[in-house]
């Protein structure tokens, strides 16, 4: 045997013939972009034409070294492998795209009376006796803010009473339980401007045709936010062991409170990192608060009467009905959209952290 | 402090499925008493039924009586919160409560009863507890550290704890060694032995020389066959179903021979 | 203590009624779920409310309804046809192109990334669809209209015998292609998120049976994964679908439409319409009765996408009882030793979720 290795040890691994060396990729891949380059060069640059190249020549050349080195099953895999990554990477494009198009574009009109004026109608300044816009988001912040919040207030009690209703009060087969299960599909599958159309009908059912507010857009959202906390809530309550009801029960304690001192407090991670990833998630709705509050230059913090700005119509309608100053407008809307990127990255990271704050220790 | 079982003609059933059927038995206050025999024959069942915890599982119902001290378990308007207040539970896997310390997973059962303790006799009742898990020694230093953060065993031994620290009269056990190893095993097994002074315990095990070392009595339970019932077969002192038992269906049992 | 515990007997027919907090939560919690039984039927009712006058209205006679928005329409019908073709059309495009980069992805995240890296990069995807739609929108805009024009061009030149190619170039790329295109980008997050977590689902044991068998990883993939994930794929496809359909924002602000069935896609001015962008476009400026009819197309959206919504989970729970029905976290939850009420109905519908998907990227912290 171990002469048998000896004899062996100068030659090489006989597993690993008929193989390309370990660094092919590499290497194919560096000639490609070489390659691709210089094609460029004769065609006039850019990047993203030599990005899409490089992978072009890239994919060719590694499936038919393959095949020529390796064998036909081989040289399938490395194509694949290939096409996979590369699919990866043309969905990094637009996200980085998009991000670095918000950032270049809004951080021209971000400034501390950006957020801190609102907005409102020219006027004649009366010393220069020019004619002055105020630009600012303050009212779309503050709109934003409020809306999204009675938002929250309406969606996460009635979503986490039903997702406890469905995981711990309902019989499996009970028919509430399967009514409720399969309207909460229905619901998720609301387009988000059906939502603003509901709302837009209740209001002017009620309360007469100019009832645009900014509690009607909560009620929108809401629509459209109770379906994600109900799901999300009832994940979560769902992963918190059985075992762990078991033993409060036996150890007398009450339904009630063990769902509110056991099962929550073990589950509540996860069910505020949801609920924070919905609040991002309606807080960027546009048509749905665009049909229920409409849009508006003026400061109103009201959210009972009168048209509310926000930050996603602010961007939509400063593109769609600018004013009198169109690139001033198109600026307006590319610094609201950057406050609304701004605040969806920070909730999510809120909901990163929440999920990490809250996670029990071990403690080992 | 420890209260006698007597169960009456006991009939369970998983909705309409009859699990176990007709069992009778009256279990002596401050003994051990093993539940063994194959698995599905409803021992677990039998077992959560003297706490009432059988029935939160949707579905589940029992006829005929379990009687604590006299008092019906099952009669009309008894409340199965206040049951299980007084008869307590220890699970196959450790469950402390994930959330809390082991300070807290020890009072639990009082401080979710929303029982006022001041900050003495809590500590008192701590140590009592611990204590009476033989884990006081274990834990001491680091009583306000997570209840997961034991080992299986010392889980285990903490669950126990939290279970005698409601001063329950009677002290049930669903396998309780089933995940641990010999060294966790041989602990729990000396803690059942002492905690047989002041309670009554009902144990189930697949175990039988578990159930031969910690036993006053056991009985055997069996299954015709799967969809069948689970029935008692015998029921009688620990000695005399090890070494003289007088079903054939226990013999083959105890000796190895199925099951 | 046990010399004063009371008897059982003594704390009966009072006990049930002496703990109120238990009545009242159990009567709160099912009471919120009978709201969202309320809720429902009103978005329902209020919709079909308002949308009646419209839709059983004379259009030809109607001085309000042969004007303005719905200007040249005979029937409340005629004018939801075309637009339910444009909403589909541009969907059923956004998600050929979609698809199969989706698949990709998740297969790359699955399958191809290093482990360590793969919830990194799953988060990454989700930050896409964080992104507000108004956003993609601006961008679209901004971004693809130009860079999409070259391309329209080349189509339009050497494949303008196709149908869907012809017509007259876009120059200013508000085509139904641009729209399409970032569509894409925007319903590309769920089918990765969704198709990743049952890429992911395949029970190990089949894909280490055909790795032992000698086959390279896609063979494997293709043995083990793509069987497993079949439903589960196409379900999360229409799911897709069902987002691209409701989608307003960015077909309104990229596509210059007319309210036409057609199927070209590099034009201008020409192109179908779609229900949403539409609505969110005339809505503004129709008058009452108007509103009625854009009302009324936004009952067939509901309609339309709650049919793709419907479809896609009937085909999960059609296949759900052959497949294990283990989740991905089932390490945490317990093994279902006795029917116990937490795990009696778990199924995998449950991941497919196009609002709340990334919420299970967000599942550590529960227990442990």
């Amino acid at each position: 045997m171990s002469a048998a290795t000896a004899e062996r040890t100068g030659s090489r691994n006989r597993l690993t013939s008929g193989q390309l060396p370990r660094y092919a990729t590499l290497y194919t891949l560096a000639a490609s972009i070489v390659v691709a380059a210089a094609i460029m060069g004769l065609m006039g640059f850019n990047w993203i034409g030599l990005a899409a190249l490089s992978a072009l020549i890239y994919l060719i050349a590694i499936t038919v070294l393959s095949s020529v080195v390796e064998n036909r099953r081989r040289a399938t895999d490395r194509f694949i492998r290939g096409l996979v990554t590369v699919f990866f990477i043309l969905a990094l494009l637009p996200l980085i795209s998009t991000l670095w198009t918000v950032v270049s574009k809004g951080i021209g009109v971000m400034s501390w009376s950006f957020i801190s004026t609102s907005g409102g109608q020219s006027h004649i300044d009366p010393k220069t006796l020019e004619l002055v816009t105020p630009q600012g988001a303050l009212q779309a912040i503050v709109g934003t803010l409020e809306i999204t919040g009675l938002a929250t207030l309406f969606s996460v009690p009635i979503g986490l009473l039903t997702a406890i209703y469905l995981v711990e009060y309902a019989a499996p087969t009970f028919w509430l339980r399967r009514v409720v299960n399969f309207l909460v599909d229905v619901m998720t599958g609301i387009p988000s401007i059906v939502a603003g159309l509901f709302a837009f009908s209740l209001f002017t059912l009620l309360m007469g045709p100019k009832a645009f507010s900014g509690l009607s857009a909560a009620v929108a959202l809401s629509v459209l936010m109770i379906p994600t906390v109900v799901r999300s809530s009832e994940e979560m309550l769902r992963l918190v062991p059985a075992d762990l009801r078991e033993a409060a029960y036996a150890l007398g304690v009450t339904k009630f409170v063990t769902i509110v001192r056991i099962v929550i407090p073990t589950a509540i991670a996860g069910i505020a990192t949801g609920i924070t990833l919905a609040i991002a998630r309606v807080i960027g709705e546009t048509a749905p608060i665009f049909m229920a509050a409409s849009f508006t230059d003026s400061f109103n913090a009201n959210p009972f009467s009168g048209a509310m700005q926000t930050l996603p119509v602010m961007s939509y309608t400063g593109y769609k009905f600018p004013g009198q100053d169109i690139e001033l407008s198109n600026n307006l809307a590319w610094g609201a959209a950057l406050l609304l990127v701004i605040i969806v990255v920070i909730l999510n990271l809120i909901a990163r952290l929440v999920a990490m704050i809250f996670a029990p220790k071990t403690g080992r | 402090m420890s209260k006698n079982v007597n169960v009456k003609n006991l009939n369970v059933y998983y909705s309409d499925f009859l699990a176990v059927e007709g069992v009778s038995m009256d279990i002596a206050a401050r003994s051990v008493t093993a539940f063994i025999g194959p698995s599905g024959c409803g021992k677990s069942t039998l077992l959560r039924t003297l706490n009432r915890m059988h029935e939160v599982i949707p579905g589940a119902h029992v006829e005929g009586q379990v009687l604590i001290d006299g008092d019906d378990l099952y009669g009309p308007g008894v409340d199965p919160v206040t049951v299980r207040r007084q008869i307590g539970m220890v699970f196959q896997r450790a469950n402390p409560f994930p959330t809390m310390s082991i300070k807290d997973n020890v009072l639990a059962g009082v401080r979710l009863n929303n029982k006022r303790i001041s900050r003495s006799d809590a500590e008192a009742l701590v140590e009592k507890s611990l204590r009476g898990a033989n884990l006081w020694n274990e834990v001491k230093d680091r009583l306000d550290k997570p209840g997961q953060g034991l080992s299986g065993g010392q889980q285990q031994r903490l669950c126990i704890a939290r279970a005698i620290a409601v001063e329950p009269q009677i002290l049930l056990m669903d396998e309780p060694c089933s995940a641990l190893d010999p060294i966790s095993t041989l602990a729990v097994e000396d803690l059942i032995n002492e905690l047989k002074d002041t309670y009554t315990v009902v144990i189930v095990t697949h175990n039988m020389q578990q159930a031969a070392r910690i036993s006053d009595k056991t009985a055997f339970f069996n299954i015709a066959g799967t969809g069948k019932p689970g029935k008692l077969i015998e029921y009688a002192n620990t000695t005399e179903i090890f070494n003289n038992p007088t079903v054939k269906a226990t013999e083959d049992y105890v000796s190895g021979r199925f099951g | 203590m046990s010399a004063s515990s009371p008897a059982l007997r003594k704390k009966t027919s009072a006990a049930a009624k002496a703990r109120p907090a238990d009545r009242v939560f159990k009567f709160l919690s099912t009471a919120a779920a009978v709201s969202i039984v309320v809720i429902l039927a009103g978005v329902a009712l209020f919709l079909i409310v308002r949308a009646l006058p419209a839709i059983v209205a004379n259009w030809g006679k109607s001085s309000e309804l042969s004007g303005g928005v719905t200007q040249g329409f005979s029937s409340f019908w005629a004018y939801v046809a075309p637009l339910a073709f444009g909403t589909v059309w541009a969907s059923l495009i956004a998600l050929l192109m979609a698809t199969p980069v989706a698949l990709g992805i998740a297969l790359f995240i699955s399958h191809y990334s290093p482990r360590k890296l793969a919830n990194g990069l799953g988060y990454i995807i989700d930050l896409l669809a964080a992104v507000p739609s108004v956003v993609f929108g601006l961008w679209g805009i901004i971004v693809m209209r130009p860079l999409l024009i070259p391309l329209q061009q080349w189509l339009n030149e050497y494949l303008g015998w196709l149908p869907f190619f012809s017509g007259k170039v876009t120059s200013t790329g508000s085509s139904i292609l641009t729209g399409a295109v970032v569509l894409a980008v925007m319903v590309l997050p769920i089918i990765t998120s969704i198709s990743r977590e049952i890429f992911l689902q395949t029970p190990k044991l089949h894909e280490e049976a055909a790795l032992a068998l000698g086959s390279t990883r896609w063979e494997m993939v293709r043995l083990a994964v793509f069987p497993y994930a079949k439903s589960g794929v196409i379900s999360a496809v229409l799911l897709g679908l069902g987002r691209a359909l409701g989608e307003t924002m960015a077909v309104a602000m990229i596509i210059s439409p007319a309210i036409i069935a057609s199927f070209t896609i590099v034009t201008e001015g020409q192109n179908s319409q779609t229900i949403a962008a539409n609505i969110a476009l005339s809505f503004p400026i129709a008058s009452g009765l108007q509103r009625d009819a854009l009302i009324g197309t936004g009952l067939m959206l509901f309609v339309i996408s709650l049919a793709v919504n419907m479809v896609a989970r009937l085909i999960v729970s059609g296949n759900s009882g052959k497949k294990s029905k283990k989740k991905k976290k089932a390490e945490v939850a317990p093994p279902a030793d006795e029917v116990s009420p937490a795990s009696a109905d778990e199924s995998p519908v449950s991941v497919l979720h196009p609002r709340g998907h990334e919420a299970s990227g967000a599942t550590e912290g529960v227990t442990e």
